[in-house]
């Protein structure tokens, strides 16, 4: 069996909290030895993953709640981020045409493009009541 | 948190915004409401100095995004400047370089703008 060390936070739907995420993941990948650049990259796709959660799923409805979950052993930092509001298929997600986008005026969808390039995996899983992206970075 | 600042003064002329601290989701409408002001009172030769900006997601990207068309459709543009490379690989991943003049700072703004006139 693998050896790993597990981190659970639970925190409600506001952007507010988007900075104590990214703490959070930063200080843990920091005390696993994770260098800069990989934690430069896993807070970035964090934050793009909450922030998908609290607008889309949650319609910034505050007294939700979602988690984060983390866990690292020798070879990765699994990352899961579950939520219990509207689903959302990133597998079904295609990169954004930056050009088109800008003369529409339309913004975001760039999270999840951000998401699979920082990140080495990335899963998605609906039950119906929660909905799960699970991210991973490994250390080499 | 390195908490996310606006400042505004100009430089020959040329609006500057300096961004301080980290740009996401929830510091992202305090940009948009500064490019908002500027745009309504028709100052659209705009610099953005990244240079004490220490981190920035999608949204903050977004903005400029949404407001770009509105500042070149009056004459103007939004070149931004002095980002560090950590804040220049979201640009780049997201292919900003094609459409956004991205300089090292705001003397080269200042050229690439009077050269378009």
């Amino acid at each position: 069996m693998k050896r790993a060390t597990t981190y659970h936070k639970t925190l409600n739907a506001t952007t507010k909290n988007l900075s104590r995420v990214r703490n959070f993941v930063s200080t843990q990948a920091k005390k696993h030895g994770f260098t800069d650049n990989q934690i430069n990259d896993i807070r970035l796709a964090v934050d793009e993953a909450c922030t998908n959660v609290i607008k889309h799923a949650y319609s910034f409805d505050e007294s939700k709640e979602f988690n984060v979950d983390l866990e690292f052993d020798n070879s990765s930092l699994s990352i899961e981020i579950t939520d219990f509001g509207i689903g959302f298929n990133p597998s079904k997600y295609e990169a954004p045409n930056l050009h088109q986008r800008v003369k529409q005026k339309k913004r975001g969808g760039m999270g999840i493009f951000l998401i699979k390039n920082l990140m080495d995996d990335l899963t998605y899983d609906s039950d119906g009541s929660k909905n799960v992206i699970k991210m991973i970075k490994y250390r080499n | 948190m390195k908490s996310f600042k606006i400042e505004r003064r100009t430089n020959n002329g040329y609006e500057v915004i300096d961004l301080h601290g980290e740009l996401d989701a929830h510091t992202a409408s305090q940009l948009e409401e500064t490019l908002q002001q500027l745009i309504n009172n028709k100052k659209a030769n705009i610099i953005v100095n990244f240079q004490k900006l220490e981190y920035i997601a999608s949204a903050g990207l977004g903005v400029f995004m949404a407001y770009i068309e509105d500042v070149r459709s009056i004459g103007g543009d939004i070149k931004l400047t002095n980002m560090n490379s950590k804040v220049y690989n979201v640009f780049d991943l997201l292919g900003f370089p094609t459409l956004y003049d991205i300089l090292d700072d705001e003397e080269k703004a200042i050229k690439k703008f009077l050269k378009e006139k």
